[in-house]
């Protein structure tokens, strides 16, 4: 091989520059945030379904109650296990933010991460955060 | 050794059968009966209001002036956090009060008493059984209810004002802007809108459904009643029995449901 030496060094800083942004940011890569949950919801154990279906689905479940509420006119979600809920997401005791009080700890700690952007608060009006200095 | 093909290919054909079983007995397990919990329900509050046919009647005589009207109309907008914007061509409007020469355009003539032509009349959306907003609707963001309530899902709004060209009575209104800055005071049990939807009355829909009678019927003192047309024995019933009422332009054929004594 004719410039073996100039060959091997151009290939190690080709190398070299192609991976650094992967060695660079090497153990630095941000844990995936987990909700933070109010003292009241940590009582209440279960949502309206179980916590991981909650996580996957609870979109859907908004986006479904939102039909129910504001066409069929139906606003008591009763769970297998009969509790009850408010089909609401920020009127009353027993809404989501009800029970979920902190936005910012709550909801916000996973859309930010997961860059997901709900218009949701553009109309509905969330609850007073109660640790102002914790707000984005 | 002693293993032969045929014994190795028992065992194997076996254990791949048993295999392939597990999936399927799961699915058996949790589909059965035991241990399954009921399924979830949805259903209306229990001291919910509720009526075959909603409909309302204003008592005009009981109103002299615009002051009268202004204590109800705060109710409503107040309620359901209603901007109050000066810009006329910004405004948003769910119930206000108007001269009976707009009000009821082919009824009026120059020569009208004058406690009607000088009186405010309350209007508002009127709730129609043929409801032009809702055919004009391209989202079917703008529905109407079995209860006879013409309802809109601000999710679904697209603002296109389809509906505010159709409807008759310009009982919509449309945010040209940002609502939130022009609200007095926010009413956290009531969402705002947003830029770019389209607004009107929802006759109380979400006060009706934990059982209390719309916000301007209990800020009327009696000069506003609502009920269920459709039953005979309702007080609404018993007011359009017993006075002589008129409703606004009725020859469209749009049927609305506020009733109007004069």
């Amino acid at each position: 091989m004719y410039d073996k030496n100039k060959i091997v060094v151009g290939l190690v800083i080709f190398v070299a520059i192609v991976t650094f942004p992967f060695w660079y940011n090497l153990g630095k890569a941000s844990s995936a945030p987990e909700p933070k949950l109010s003292e009241k919801a940590k009582a209440a154990k279960e949502c309206v379904v179980p916590k991981k279906d909650m996580k996957q689905e609870h979109m859907q479940i908004l986006d479904l109650w939102r039909d129910t509420v504001v066409r069929d006119a139906n606003r008591i979600y009763k769970t297998g296990k009969g509790k009850t809920f408010n089909m609401s997401l920020s009127t009353g005791e027993d809404s989501c933010m009800g029970c979920h009080e902190n936005k910012a700890e709550f909801c916000d700690k996973c859309h930010n991460y997961a860059s997901v952007d709900p218009y949701c608060w553009d109309c509905h009006i969330a609850p007073k955060e109660k640790k102002p200095e914790e707000n984005k | 050794m002693g293993n032969s093909r045929r014994s190795f290919l028992k065992v194997a054909g076996i254990t791949a059968l048993g295999i392939g079983t597990k999936p399927v007995l799961d699915v058996f397990a949790s589909s059965g009966g035991h241990g399954a919990e009921p399924k979830p329900e949805v259903s209306q509050n229990e001291e919910a209001l509720t009526a075959k046919k909603w409909g309302m009647v204003i008592d005009t005589r009981k109103f002299h002036s615009a002051e009268d009207l202004d204590p109800i109309i705060e109710a409503c907008h107040k309620i359901h956090n209603v901007p109050e914007l000066t810009e006329p061509k910004h405004e948003i409007m769910w119930l206000w009060g108007d001269e009976y020469k707009h009000v009821f355009t082919h009824k009026e003539h120059e020569l009208i008493n004058d406690r009607i032509k000088h009186l405010p009349f309350l209007v508002l959306c009127n709730h129609c059984e043929k409801p032009a907003c809702v055919r004009a609707c391209p989202t079917k963001a703008t529905f109407k209810r079995d209860d006879g309530i013409v309802l809109m899902d601000f999710h679904r709004c697209i603002g296109c004002r389809f509906c505010m060209a159709a409807c008759p009575y310009g009982s919509r209104s449309f945010n040209f802007r940002d609502p939130r800055p022009f609200i007095k005071e926010e009413n956290k049990d009531f969402p705002t809108r947003m830029k770019g939807v389209v607004e009107k009355c929802n006759f109380c829909a979400e006060r009706l459904a934990v059982g209390k009678m719309p916000a301007c019927v209990e800020a009327s003192n009696g000069a506003i009643t609502v009920g269920d047309l459709d039953d005979p024995e309702s007080e609404v019933r018993e007011l359009l029995r017993s006075n002589y009422t008129i409703r606004r332009k009725p020859d469209l054929g749009a049927g609305p449901s506020v009733y109007y004594i004069v």
